[in-house]
């Protein structure tokens, strides 16, 4: 796994901006408040956690609108909806973040999971085109 | 007595078109193992596609839909023989798919260590018994609470019913003698 780390600002927190992996890829645009996660996720149990610190610094953010953009996310197994699940849970906590996320027709897994996630934060906007 | 949790549908060779692949869990390492879940479930996925040709917009999305759904659900069943299969040689991991007219049925059987039977067949109890939508939320609540990663056990099988529509069932065997383990068979059942 190869990760790129932002040393811009030698105070601030290291910031882990990309995951990058054969399989799949995350990848954070702080100025844009976006997370884009494409390929395959099939990882188990704290293989997340990389992943996880990602999404739980962007939601530490606190943007206005932070989107979650999964439009190439081709495949994620229950874990990985768990680690998504986390992260909206941690949006929730924070209160700060209206949550947009955008999704793809073309996995079909998309429309029949992704709106579990609005159990768990009912404000949540699901984008699946 | 073996002992049986929902409504477990047995089929055998002559009830529909099937395939079957096993191995020993315990022969590779793990995440050489996790790896093979992927490949397996993609196959069985791809394979099944073949049944139902994409010949026009309605059936090439019908055939997007099964296959995704297969390709889960697989995914999920060997995740689950991985995790939580005994590290013995008595049995093999395997999966199963059997094709009808009216339904997909898969199946994965792993040996079980004992200290899990019983906490995993309460699990069963609450997924046979209780609101599927309730429980998948205060399993993914408390699985937000709880750091140590194991805790997702059993969204696997939430997912399945909550967004597939399917019917699960399982089957544990009775050792015929002492020392011999308990295997599993989970059986789950998808309507076409």
């Amino acid at each position: 796994m190869r990760r790129t780390l932002s040393h811009s600002n030698p105070h601030a927190k290291t910031l882990l901006m990309d995951i990058t992996h054969q399989d799949y890829q995350v990848q954070y645009d702080e100025a844009a408040a976006t997370v884009r996660c494409s390929g395959s996720f099939r990882l188990h149990g704290d293989e997340y956690k990389p992943v996880l610190d990602l999404l739980t610094q962007a939601a530490d953010a606190r943007p206005a609108t932070l989107t979650l953009d999964l439009r190439e996310l081709q495949f994620l197994n229950s874990s990985g909806i768990n680690t998504l699940s986390k992260f909206v849970l941690q949006v929730r906590k924070h209160g700060a973040s209206q949550v947009l996320v955008q999704g793809s027709t073309r996995f079909p897994w998309q429309e029949k999971s992704l709106k579990n996630l609005q159990r768990l934060l009912p404000a949540l906007r699901l984008d699946i085109v | 007595m073996a002992q049986t949790f929902g409504e477990f549908v047995e089929l055998l060779a002559g009830d529909g078109e099937y395939l079957k692949i096993g191995f020993h869990p315990s022969s590779i390492p793990l995440q050489q193992r996790w790896r093979n879940n992927g490949l397996s479930a993609d196959f069985l996925a791809d394979y099944l596609s073949t049944f139902f040709p994409g010949e026009d917009l309605a059936s090439a999305e019908r055939q997007s839909q099964i296959k995704d759904a297969v390709g889960y659900i697989a995914n999920e069943l060997l995740e689950n023989c991985m995790k939580y299969s005994h590290a013995s040689k008595q049995h093999l991991v395997s999966i199963e798919m059997f094709l009808e007219p009216g339904a997909i049925t898969l199946y994965t059987s792993n040996g079980i260590a004992p200290a899990r039977i019983e906490p995993f067949q309460k699990f069963i109890q609450r997924l046979l018994t209780e609101d599927i939508d309730a429980l998948y939320t205060e399993q993914l609540e408390r699985n937000a609470e709880d750091d140590d990663g194991r805790s997702a056990s059993g969204m696997g099988f939430l997912t399945m019913l909550s967004d597939y529509g399917v019917k699960i069932a399982w089957n544990f065997s009775t050792p015929t003698q002492p020392g011999n383990e308990v295997a599993v068979t989970t059986m789950v059942r998808m309507p076409l």
